[in-house]
């Protein structure tokens, strides 16, 4: 077990989202440990472009075989672009969670929000401590 | 062995039945609705009759083996029910007919709803709904009318635990509500922290699953309920498992506001393709002038013993509405009739009560061999983990598979979702010592095998005419279909 890919440089919420800041913009995905558990992902409803989201908010859905699951906002932010080749191939999110996974672009309307998220350390344990 | 398609079957001009001549008079159909390329197929009577009973034996079903498929009661429907649903006097009643020529009928409701309303503790109760799902919503709309009436507008949110059925929170959503998660506490009950920091002033109320889809009877009901009644909420219990607690809890009289039944669980009406599924509400007073209808009443008393009351249709006074056409799924209200009345307030009991200890029997004997995350008495169903922490890449799913080879259907698989690798196994009361014992030394050859040979596992089943589905393709690829579509058809 714990087995997980969680690159140092990410933050992460426990719904299993990851977040990249690139200064005012933020990057959001899911994790690799979301997508193992979710398994093959069919589906991905992505937000409109423009639309604004507050931290803790839906703002997407990942479906997989097993389950469909809602994606929330790791931070308060508008959308400034989706990852539209998910809707062809939502299979890249297990194959690179991470990289050409990406969901969405926010611009960051408090970056504050991100400060209380969990770092790659205390996320992997988390991850752990549901594998009992 | 594979069957062609009915359509592979076909031979131009072959036929299978003969059509009476005509004897009404003929009308021309529209010119514009004719067509000359009919796309059927043209087989004979035999052709038919072997080409469905060969997929029917392809199927699996409680007639055929064990189905311990959580959450769903697949317990045995017995054929006693069928018989009385097919009396010529309800199987060929029109739903347009006079009231007074359909007098047996409106009796058979009446009763059922009085049994429903006795079996639950509640004070009336509606058969209108067609399903689980129809129960659930016409349950919420219920609750969303009664604050609206009140002018108690601001209570946009209903609370759904973690362990509720799937559908739960989609009922909520679907009634414009907005569905706000509670986390379990370490027993699998509602976190009463997280429940009491959640009710406040925008609560129209709670939706609860008893028992929940771990299995369990919540261990703090009364607390939870005033909790929510305490705020101004109200009380809707998901009774899809009332098959765990017939005669022994009456969720009415706990503090329950509303509650639905699912006939095809409880009840042992068909499910699972051969439904209709049948879903009645039950509530106390304060929700009982908004029930949908229209409902059973006695509209005349019976003058005296020798004698029937008249009963009627009527629409409560601030109904919801209808939920379907015509007065709910009635074949459902004749079968459900049948099995109340067969076994009596006793058997109903043993029912329940046999179901429990059926549940718990394989709770205990398998606990050795897979983990059950919440490992205390159970009620009708439990949860397991289908992995295995020194076994890499072996998934609740490949055990699923797996079983298929040995005649027992899977069990519920990765729900409910705070288990990891979820297997949720309810046996029913309907089974004996030796089927469970079959499934407990079936699933402990499979966690055998999951050490010595796991492929077996990974490419199971062996024994079906095809072997593992491909579920991505089946969820990617939605547009089947064998032949060109005609032109027509696009």
């Amino acid at each position: 077990m714990g087995s997980w890919n969680t690159p140092a440089e990410l933050k992460y919420t426990k719904n299993d989202e990851w977040l990249r800041i690139e200064g005012a913009i933020g990057i959001i995905g899911i994790s690799d440990y979301a997508q193992d558990q979710l398994n093959d992902i069919v589906f991905v409803e992505l937000p409109e472009v423009g639309a604004t989201f507050q931290k803790g908010q839906s703002f997407g859905v990942v479906e997989s075989v097993k389950a469909a699951s809602d994606i929330y906002a790791p931070v308060s932010g508008k959308v400034i672009e989706v990852n539209t080749a998910l809707e062809d191939e939502p299979e890249v999110i297990n194959a690179d969670p991470y990289g050409k996974g990406w969901i969405v672009k926010f611009e960051l309307s408090n970056p504050v929000d991100a400060d209380d998220l969990l770092d790659a350390a205390a996320y992997a344990a988390y991850c752990d401590s549901r594998q009992s | 062995m594979t069957e062609p398609l009915i359509y592979e079957l076909s031979a131009a001009g072959r036929r299978g039945a003969l059509l009476p001549a005509i004897d009404v008079p003929e009308t021309a159909l529209p010119a514009e609705l004719l067509r000359d390329d009919l796309d059927l197929p043209e087989v004979s009577e035999m052709q038919v009759i072997r080409h469905f009973v060969k997929l029917s034996q392809m199927n699996h079903a409680i007639d055929k083996g064990f189905y311990p498929l959580g959450s769903c009661t697949m317990k045995y429907n017995p054929k006693f029910n069928e018989d009385m649903a097919r009396l010529p006097g309800f199987a060929l009643l029109h739903p347009l007919q006079d009231q007074d020529s359909v007098q047996g009928a409106l009796a058979l409701m009446y009763t059922l709803q009085t049994w429903l309303a006795e079996i639950s503790g509640f004070k009336a109760v509606s058969l209108a709904p067609a399903a689980g799902a129809q129960g659930e919503f016409s349950g919420i709309l219920m609750i969303r009318k009664y604050h609206q009436e009140r002018g108690d507008t601001k209570r946009t949110k209903i609370l759904v635990p973690n362990s509720a059925h799937g559908t739960n929170p989609a009922t909520v959503t679907m009634a414009g509500f907005q569905a706000v998660e509670l986390p379990s506490d370490a027993n699998g009950d509602v976190d009463l922290a997280a429940l009491r920091a959640a009710c406040d002033d925008t609560v129209a109320g709670m939706m609860i699953t008893v028992p929940s889809t771990l299995g369990l009877f919540e261990g703090h009901i009364l607390d939870v309920i005033r909790a929510v009644h305490d705020c101004g909420g109200l009380m809707y219990m998901d009774g899809a498992n009332m098959n765990a607690l017939m005669g022994i809890v009456k969720p009415g009289e706990l503090g329950f506001d509303v509650m639905h039944y699912n006939l095809h669980k409880t009840f042992s009406t068909p499910h699972g393709g051969g439904g209709p599924g049948s879903g009645p509400v039950a509530v106390g007073d304060k929700l009982k002038p908004y029930l949908p209808g229209p409902v059973v009443e006695i509209v005349e008393p019976a003058s005296d013993e020798d004698d029937a009351p008249l009963y009627g249709l009527r629409m409560p006074e601030k109904s919801i509405g209808r939920m379907k056409a015509f007065y709910g799924n009635f074949g459902m209200h004749v079968r459900a009739y049948a099995y109340i009345r067969i076994h009596g307030a006793d058997g109903l009991y043993n029912v329940s009560r046999h179901a429990v200890l059926n549940a718990n029997y394989l709770r205990v004997k398998l606990r050795d061999t897979y983990r059950v995350p919440y490992d205390r008495i159970c009620a009708h169903e439990f949860v397991v983990e289908g992995h295995f922490p020194d076994v890499e890449n072996v998934h609740a799913l490949d055990i699923s598979k797996r079983l298929i080879d040995f005649g027992v259907h899977p069990p519920t698989n990765y729900f409910p979702l705070i288990v990891p690798e979820a297997l949720m196994i309810e046996p029913t009361e309907t089974e004996d010592k030796a089927t469970l014992d079959n499934f407990v030394e079936v699933m402990k050859t499979i966690a055998a095998e999951a050490r010595e040979h796991p492929d077996r596992l990974r490419s199971a089943p062996h024994t079906t005419p095809v072997s593992r589905l491909d579920e991505v393709r089946a969820a990617k690829q939605l547009v089947l279909c064998c032949r060109p579509i005609p032109e027509w058809a696009e």
